[in-house]
């Protein structure tokens, strides 16, 4: 500390006699005649601009001094950071409307109410997550940005996302994850690359009736008569609950005369659009069902299969005689794939952490780009010509380099998560709200958000101050170190 | 923080905007005589912030009500959304000790609420001769506590109806029902012909609850309802057990839901709207006459495409179910209490319901105001309803229970909606939920 005064006292001592003077109109008449107790001191403060005659009586400014210039910043602290905190620790002891001194209850039911737990755990999953993925994310896109052309341009790609409020970001991804494909992106990508992997059976929606009365059954996904038929008989396989649009190129369905030693029937939707028409009989324009796979079944064995027609009959042939169940496959009633609900409750907190890496990778990578600079070419050159390959030169020499950066990046971002608020509240639908509720956004809803109990809240916005400080230390340990 | 240093900025420029148009101002009426209108004003330079929940053409129609205020009293008075939370809005300011001059609050437990923290200003003599003239005792008393008249109720909605797209109807050959079996029977019909019956409103929680409450009033009776609404009965009460199964049998269903559970659970309320009569993909939505509103916007004809019925009976009550918004003074203003002075009157009901989507409490605003059929409909039977309306149950409540995202009721119904099997265990979580915020 000293040494370091005593280095530019010299040029400092113009500025310092007119910087003090003013004060001194204030304290010098004051402050060393009744006090008296540091003369030495007032030497060196008036002394100081005099003349160089008093060095050996102290180096640097005053005490006096010192604490004129320290209090602007220790009263703005004072009121801005250590009054709130001091008066949240007094609140904290109290209940909601904060006249009845209550101790440590609100701390006991942060850890008894089954609400606050899940946002403890939500904020454990995110410190365990998100700070880790987002160091190694922002270091892939460092280290391989350092090698490419146009790797400003791909910086500023993957920076912009900083410049965006965590609001915007918010309402961009709540669109990005939206469950329906014609809307969500995520979806989308998601429904199109499936649409092309595969294809789906035909009719989705086509269930049998619910009642005693229908002659057909749902069974796992499929659909089975509930009597059995043999050869030369008819069958009629009623569904109902097709979306009429999917109908509008179908045909009238018509009933089948079967062949001899034929097994035949219809497959049609016993629906007629603007009601009417009796249940379970073909009526006039009730549609067919083409291109349904429908299955003679007798025990388990499959013993023939066909395809309805374009007025949805279908012949079953050279079944031997006996008794058969007619089956329609799960495959007729296969979905298409409708992607992910990233806005369910067991997605959401993933889903949200992946708009989180997307807002705070640009901010990593370009800390740790620099870091990447900073490191001496010599060692990685001879780190190859020695002959490592370049994942050892990556693993051996690069990272260990880069430690401290990425410790800095890993911190920060950890405080980042502990405090994650807007993301969860933008993000996340109403409905899920309680299962990707995090401490910070708990804490803003039981203050003000309907609970009004602000002790409660007090006690959480304690609780999160406790759990940020440790990583706070280790920062400013680490920055300690470093200007040593 | 932001907005209310915003507010602050606001309001202080415009007071000395008004006090620096003032001075001059004053000489010019004596010596122009006659000739400007503004002598007669008697709020000239008098600025009132009026915070409410209200957007889009809500907020609209609104503020043109606002502006009828303006040319008559030369008040200035700006307009403050607070989005769906008004707890959470206002919470802060109150504490702030900046409250907006007028807050229009959403659900009375808030009136109760905030005068239990005194942050509101009792109303004047000339408000409250307003209220008396104007208002039934029962809307007297859903504004006031401990016997202290503290809001005017400004706006009604209607929440017993159920919305449904004609041309769904008509493919399914179906009626509308008029009792809860047969609105079973119906959505099972509209099922089969192809159309998701219900475009549920999930993840707004309050949609939730005012389901509840019309089956519930419905099945258990006014006595009830007013008891379970002061929980005086217990949420673990038979009589909820079956109002739940009822409901059960619609959401239990996942071809009667657009979506599935899932899907219902992430869709917001006026998106519901819009999957009906917009986007054609459903065929009923259960909520109150303020549908209209979005239905128009997606392009729906009322009476046409868009139309409603009554909420079908549960049980022997046919219910009807309202909800309001009260406004409060929270600053002892002259301004203030001449703008609610103004909201309470014949007068300023009267602009107002000649604007879409607004019903009013005030018995003395004529149906024949309101420009559509519907609304005046709606309005003749609030008035006739008389002595069985019931008001919004998780309204009344406090708002911890009933009127918090993510908390208490909204978040155990939207439960309710995922797993409807598990009828008896909800019932004991919304018990312990309603045991914290009735302590």
């Amino acid at each position: 500390m000293t040494d370091r005064l005593d280095g530019p006292r010299d040029p400092r001592g113009g500025d310092a006699a007119p910087g003090g003077s003013p004060g001194e109109d204030d304290t010098g008449g004051a402050l060393p005649d009744p006090d008296g107790a540091p003369p030495a001191g007032a030497a060196a403060s008036t002394g100081a601009p005099s003349g160089g005659a008093a060095p050996a009586a102290g180096l640097g400014p005053s005490p006096r001094l010192a604490i004129l210039f320290l209090l602007p910043g220790a009263v703005v602290l004072g009121a801005m950071v250590i009054y709130p905190i001091v008066y949240s620790i007094f609140r904290s002891l109290f209940d909601a409307p904060g006249d009845t001194f209550v101790g440590a209850a609100n701390y006991t039911s942060i850890f008894s109410d089954p609400s606050t737990l899940t946002t403890i755990r939500n904020n454990l999953v995110w410190v365990v997550v998100a700070p880790a993925l987002v160091t190694v994310i922002g270091l892939i896109f460092a280290v391989l940005t350092e090698r490419i052309r146009w790797a400003t341009a791909f910086k500023l790609v993957v920076f912009m996302p900083m410049a965006v409020s965590l609001m915007a970001s918010g309402v961009i991804f709540r669109l990005v994850y939206e469950q329906a494909p014609d809307r969500g992106v995520a979806n989308a990508v998601i429904t199109s690359v499936q649409g092309v992997l595969g294809s789906h059976g035909g009719y989705p929606d086509a269930r049998p009736r619910e009642n005693e009365q229908a002659p057909v059954v749902a069974q796992k996904g499929a659909v089975v008569t509930r009597r059995t038929a043999g050869p030369g008989q008819a069958v009629l396989i009623p569904l109902v609950g097709v979306k009429p649009a999917d109908l509008a190129s179908a045909s009238a369905a018509r009933t089948v005369r079967p062949g001899p030693g034929e097994l035949a029937g219809t497959v049609w939707v016993d629906f007629a659009q603007g009601g009417g028409g009796t249940p379970n009989q073909v009526d006039g324009a009730e549609k067919a069902l083409a291109g349904v796979t429908v299955e003679a079944v007798r025990g388990t064995t499959v013993a023939a299969t066909a395809v309805t027609g374009p007025d949805g009959t279908f012949r079953l042939t050279g079944l031997a005689p006996g008794d058969y169940l007619l089956r329609l496959p799960a495959s007729n009633f296969e979905a298409a794939f409708n992607g992910v609900s990233w806005l369910g409750p067991t997605l959401i907190t993933p889903a949200i952490i992946g708009a989180f890496i997307w807002v705070w990778a640009g901010f990593a990578m370009v800390l740790i780009a620099a870091g990447l600079s900073a490191i001496p070419r010599d060692a990685l050159e001879a780190a190859r010509i020695d002959g490592a390959t370049e994942w050892q030169v990556f693993r051996k020499i690069t990272v260990p380099l880069l430690s401290p950066v990425l410790v800095v990046v890993f911190v920060t971002m950890i405080i980042n998560t502990l405090k994650v608020f807007d993301l969860v509240f933008v993000i996340a639908p109403g409905s899920v709200q309680p299962q990707a509720n995090v401490i910070a956004l708990e804490m803003w809803r039981v203050s003000f958000g309907g609970g009004g109990d602000q002790g409660l809240g007090s006690a959480l916005a304690i609780f999160l101050l406790v759990l940020v400080l440790p990583f706070m230390i280790i920062n400013i340990r680490r920055f300690r170190r470093e200007n040593q | 923080m932001r907005k209310s240093i915003v507010a602050v900025t606001v309001s202080g420029l415009a007071l000395s905007l008004a006090a620096c148009g003032g001075q001059p101002a004053s000489p010019t009426p004596s010596s122009a005589g006659g000739t400007s209108a503004p002598a007669a004003k008697p709020l000239n330079g008098v600025t009132i912030e009026v915070a409410a929940k209200w957007t889009g053409s809500e907020q609209a129609n609104f503020q043109q009500v606002l502006k009828a205020f303006e040319a008559k009293t030369g008040a200035r008075v700006t307009y403050a959304s607070t989005g769906e939370d008004t707890g959470a809005y206002l919470g802060p300011r109150i504490q702030g000790g900046n409250p907006p001059d007028i807050a229009i609050l959403p659900q009375p437990g808030l009136v109760q609420q905030y005068a239990k923290e005194k942050a509101l200003k009792p109303l004047t003599p000339e408000v409250q001769k307003q209220i008396d003239e104007n208002y039934t005792p029962y809307w007297k008393e859903l504004g006031s506590s401990g016997g202290q008249v503290y809001g005017v109720l400004v706006k009604a909605a209607h929440k017993s109806l159920i919305w449904y797209r004609d041309q769904a109807f008509q493919d399914a050959g179906t009626q509308p029902p008029t009792t809860w079996d047969e609105l079973v029977k119906t959505a099972q019909t509209v099922a089969d012909s192809g159309t998701p019956p219900f475009a549920l409103c999930g993840a707004s929680g309050w949609t939730l609850t005012d389901l509840f409450e019309n089956v519930y009033l419905s099945s258990a009776g006014p006595e009830k309802y007013t008891k379970l609404s002061k929980h005086e009965i217990p949420w673990t009460d038979p009589s909820v057990t079956a109002a739940l199964e009822k409901i059960g049998r619609l959401v239990g269903k996942k071809e009667f839901l657009l979506g599935g559970s899932s899907g219902a659970l992430q869709t917001d309320f006026p998106t519901c709207v819009t999957q009906v009569y917009g986007q054609d993909k459903a065929a009923m939505v259960i909520e109150a006459d303020f549908v209209a509103t979005s239905a128009e916007q997606s392009g729906a004809k009322l009476g046409e495409e868009a139309k409603y019925f009554a909420f079908p009976k549960a049980g022997d009550t046919e219910p009807v179910v309202l909800g309001g918004d009260i406004a409060v003074a929270l600053k002892d203003s002259k301004g203030a209490m001449a703008l609610l002075e103004f909201l309470a009157s014949k007068e300023g009901g009267e602009i107002w319901a000649k604007l879409p989507g607004y019903l009013s409490p005030n018995r003395n605003v004529s149906p024949d105001n309101y420009p559509a059929e519907l609304t005046k409909k709606l309005a003749q039977t609030i008035i006739s309803a008389g002595e069985s309306v019931r008001y919004d149950m998780s309204d009344l409540a406090p708002s911890a229970f009933g009127g918090t995202e993510g908390k208490g009721e909204w978040r155990l119904l939207q439960d309710f909606v995922r797993d409807p099997s598990d009828v008896k265990a909800i019932q004991n979580k919304l018990e312990d939920e309603a045991k914290k915020a009735w302590k």
